[in-house]
């Protein structure tokens, strides 16, 4: 059973989906960053295939960037999850509105 | 000396911008010498160039200095070019001499002024942009010139602007005027249209082969630069904004709405008379425009009491003269005559403000009265300059300017007795108001004090202009006295000369019955205001005589039949549209966009799932789209 | 090899589907852990062995050390799984999900319409990677030093334990109701008081 590229893009994108799912549905504030890895990873893996598909190391290099990204954002989100928790008691992102715009009269 | 003539507009320019910027800061004394020195130095200027222009003129008759291309697109290009002819010099002239005089007097006129710095700085960029307009090598800068003018005046007028009368008047000359601007400005599109240049020789020289004689677009041009020459001026639909332009200072009246600005409609006519020959019609209405024009600031004169209105209706009635003069077909004539009445009506002008000034601001002639003894000097002064605008004979040149006008009205190519017969007329009149305004403030006897006295600033100018009121005539006889005719051979450098109709009476009968008038003239206005006063006391006492006294006084009630005709159906407009439809439109986009942004603040409630959702849908729609591409 | 990658491939989708279903966070993290190693062995069946090394390292050792110190810190229990039973209700999940299923089904589309191409599996060696990486991409590479270390400046100040600290435009918005029941108390007692003194006012006149 050979592969191509097409497959290894579905895999991707069926991951981003599931990473979408998760951001849209929980509520809870550390799911969401555990979505967003998933999405992330998802990228990364498009990245490598597409690179693979056509024997070049750059795919792989942007994966390495995805990933410094990746961490860079894990660790000012649970900067934020830390501050959130201590401010709100609660980790529930529908009670952070604090950004909510008024509707003028 | 070529390179210098964009000096001479330059220093005043140069004048306005320091009082402009820095004025404020600077001490009165400074401001005196930035804004009379400037002009001083314009003033020296001209007068080397027009020694050097006397003895060798240039070869092709004019000094022309380009400083910078101005405009260039497509077929047009315009240049910043300045250009003295004969024609150019004369006016410079006048402008720079007269202009440099009365702002010596205004540097001691306006000394208690708290705004000196703006009142000089706007003279001496009064001063630049009649420059600009008398040395304007094209149309378009020379409508430069004319709008800044315009402008200059507007801020002269309404000078004093605390008072809101001044500011309406100041409003009226701004709005007038622009009617022939306007007019103006579309005459020189049709211009360009035919001719494309605007460049004044170049129209000069091509109109001739280019328009028809009389055919209707050369009228139509031609009516419509009358039409900007008649609302500078002054001229008769247009007049009404002179006698309320006085509301501004007097060294302003003199300069502006007496000496220079007003006259500008003669310069353009002047200047374009190539193409007014060619079109007869609009020669003759000059003519009639200029002849019913004088007659009427005449009637209105006789009968004001402000003294600067007396003179403002005298500067529209001489300006009629030189309207006549131009639409006979005697171009060179009535230069000489904007060249004397500068002179004398600049005197007067000035002579009135040490008056006004020294009977605590009384403008009202019958509250004047015994000044003879009181101020001599200015007496004196007046006197000459009275006798100028009454045309007194042989001493005045007064008489030699007007008297030619007179002569050419009838022999001239485009003269008729019917001109002749207005032109007589206005004389009689100006000789009896002059008389009337000379003997009611100087005579009689005194009703209010004298409280100040003239400085030396003040008076040296006046004896300047006064001898140049009596010794500028002298330039140009009568042919049949005296062949002396320095000042036409000069300008016919540049204006055809004057062609003479046959079957002409001698000169001497029109000079004889011209004299008459005059004296008769004066004489009247002695009797009525001096010998006789209860004879006006009597007339007084008839109610036809009170109803053509105040029609004249009204200045024949052109201010109300505006106001009737254009003024209210104007307003009448203005109030039926009091919603302001056009506005509702722009208030329905706004309260449009503002229900919009009601409608989005919803979409931003703060939920970051929704907004990932968001994102979501936009990137769903744009794969959609990819779906079905 | 391409068996090596449908097994990985339905592990990491299997456990991906169970990370966004977990009520436990560390129950979620562990099968996140399964992910990734899923993940890393399918990059490995395409040829990229560095990249799958790194995803082990990076993401499913550090990233995932930190989230679970994170959910340690909070103590996010038993509690914590009560609460998302009952977020997790399906008329929050259903909705988003059918968009991300039409979402998904776009993207096949779109990517059955491209011609099908045989993988190669032919590993692209480190060297080139290394190489790629500090010639054409240096400038990236920086950026990305800059990322990181703004990423790390940023955690440390975020994490700063601190009072309630608001924005100044929302600080009138808090004080406000404060504010007004400090004023609500002060009218009160004053009321109280001024209804009061009358009272003791009233038998001193008597007398």
């Amino acid at each position: 059973m050979p592969f191509n590229s097409q497959t290894v893009l579905i895999v991707a994108a069926i991951l981003f989906a599931l990473g979408l799912v998760g951001v849209l549905t929980r509520k809870n504030i550390i799911f969401i960053l555990i979505s967003v890895e998933i999405m992330l990873n998802a990228a990364g893996l498009a990245f490598v295939a597409a690179g693979m598909r056509w024997g070049q190391p750059d795919g792989q290099i942007m994966f390495l960037f995805v990933l410094a990204m990746a961490a860079a954002e894990v660790s000012v989100g649970l900067a934020l999850v830390l501050q959130a928790h201590h401010q709100y008691r609660s980790l529930d992102i529908d009670q952070m509105k604090a950004l909510k715009d008024e509707v003028p009269g | 000396m070529n390179n210098l003539i964009a000096l001479i507009p330059a220093f005043p320019f140069l004048g306005f911008l320091l009082l402009f910027l820095i004025g404020r800061q600077l001490p009165k004394p400074f401001i005196a010498w930035i804004g009379a020195g400037t002009v001083c130095a314009a003033a020296v200027l001209v007068l080397l160039l027009g020694i050097q222009f006397l003895q060798a003129p240039p070869a092709d008759g004019a000094y022309t200095q380009t400083l910078w291309q101005w405009l260039s697109t497509g077929h047009f290009s315009c240049a910043f070019r300045f250009r003295i002819d004969a024609l150019s010099l004369v006016f410079v002239f006048v402008i720079t001499f007269v202009g440099a005089l009365i702002h010596l007097y205004s540097v001691a006129f306006m000394k208690e002024d708290r705004d000196y710095a703006r009142f000089f700085a706007s003279m001496n960029l009064f001063v630049f942009a009649m420059l600009v307009l008398v040395m304007a090598d094209n149309l378009l800068l020379l409508y430069l010139g004319w709008e800044g003018v315009g402008l200059c005046s507007y801020l002269l007028i309404g000078f004093w602007y605390e008072t809101p009368a001044n500011c309406r008047a100041a409003n009226k000359a701004f709005y007038i005027t622009r009617i022939g601007d306007t007019a103006m400005a579309i005459g020189l599109f049709l211009l360009f249209k035919e001719l494309g240049t605007l460049t004044i020789p170049d129209i000069l020289n091509a109109s001739p082969t280019h328009f028809q004689q009389g055919a209707s677009n050369t009228t139509l041009i031609a009516l419509l630069l009358l039409a900007g020459g008649m609302g500078k001026s002054a001229q008769l639909p247009l007049q009404t904004w002179l006698p309320d332009a006085m509301a501004g200072p007097s060294p302003v009246s003199a300069l502006i709405h007496a000496a220079t600005m007003v006259t500008a409609g003669v310069y353009l006519i002047a200047r374009m008379h190539v193409v007014f020959q060619l079109s007869p019609l609009a020669m003759a209405a000059t003519a009639v425009v200029g002849g019913l024009t004088l007659l009427v600031a005449g009637f209105s004169a006789m009968v004001q009491t402000d003294i600067k209105r007396i003179l403002a209706y005298s500067t529209i009635s001489q300006i009629g003269y030189m309207f006549l003069a131009l639409g006979v077909g005697a171009w060179s004539a009535a230069i000489f005559h904007f060249f004397t009445h500068a002179f004398f009506k600049a005197l007067l002008f000035l002579a009135a403000g040490v008056v006004i000034e020294s009977l605590h601001h009384e403008h009202n002639i019958f509250r004047m009265g015994g000044l003879k003894n009181r101020l001599p000097l200015v007496f004196k002064t007046f006197l000459a300059g009275a006798a100028a605008l009454a045309a007194l004979p042989f001493v005045s040149s007064g008489f030699y300017s007007k008297d030619q006008i007179l002569w050419y009205t009838w022999s001239a190519g485009g003269g008729s007795p019917v001109l002749w017969m207005l032109g007589i007329s206005g004389a009689l009149i100006t000789a009896f108001y002059t008389a009337r305004l000379v003997i009611v403030v100087f005579y009689g006897e005194m009703k209010t004090p004298v409280s100040t006295y003239p400085a030396k600033l003040m008076t040296v100018p006046l004896v300047i202009l006064a001898v140049l009121s009596v010794v500028a005539g002298f330039v140009e006889w009568p042919h049949n006295i005296l062949h002396l005719s320095l000042f036409s051979e000069l300008v016919q450098k540049v204006l055809p000369a004057t062609i003479l109709r046959t079957g002409i009476p001698s000169e001497i009968v029109f000079q004889g019955i011209a004299i008459l008038l005059t004296l008769t003239g004066i004489y009247s206005g002695y009797y009525l205001y001096y010998r006789n006063t209860h004879v006006i006391g009597q007339w007084q006492q008839k109610p036809a005589f009170v109803a053509v006294r105040n029609f004249f006084f009204s200045g024949w009630g052109f201010d109300r039949l505006y106001n009737t005709v254009f003024v209210k159906p104007f307003v009448w407009m203005t109030d039926l549209n009091k919603t302001d439809f056009f506005d509702q439109i722009n208030k329905g986009l706004a309260s449009g966009s503002r229900q919009l942004n009601r409608w989005f603040s919803y979409s931003q409630n703060g939920s970051l799932r929704w907004y990932v959702a968001g994102v979501l849908v936009g990137v769903l729609f744009i794969l959609t789209l990819q779906l079905f591409v | 090899m391409p068996v090596l990658f449908y097994i990985a491939s339905v592990v990491a989708i299997i456990s991906t589907l169970m990370v966004i279903t977990r009520y436990q966070p560390i129950h979620a993290l562990l099968y996140l852990v399964v992910s990734f190693l899923a993940m890393a062995m399918i990059f490995l069946s395409l040829g990229a062995p560095f990249v799958a090394i790194l995803e082990i390292i990076l993401y499913a050792g550090a990233i995932i050390v930190l989230l679970i110190f994170v959910v340690m810190m909070l103590n996010l229990g038993k509690d914590t799984a009560l609460q998302e039973r009952q977020w997790l209700q399906p008329k929050t999940w259903v909705g988003p999900s059918i968009l991300c299923l039409v979402l998904l089904t776009e993207l096949v589309i779109l990517l059955f319409r491209s011609p099908e191409v045989p993988m190669q599996v032919k590993p692209v060696p480190m060297r080139a990677v290394s190489i790629a990486l500090y010639k054409e991409y240096v400038i990236a590479v920086e950026l990305a030093g800059f990322l990181l270390m703004a990423g790390i400046v940023g955690a440390a100040h975020i994490s700063k334990h601190r009072k309630k600290h608001l924005h100044r435009f929302l600080q009138e918005e808090a004080k406000g109701p404060q504010r007004r029941a400090e004023k609500l108390t002060m009218i009160r007692e004053k009321e109280s008081t001024e209804a009061v003194l009358p009272a003791e006012k009233k038998p001193v006149k008597k007398t």
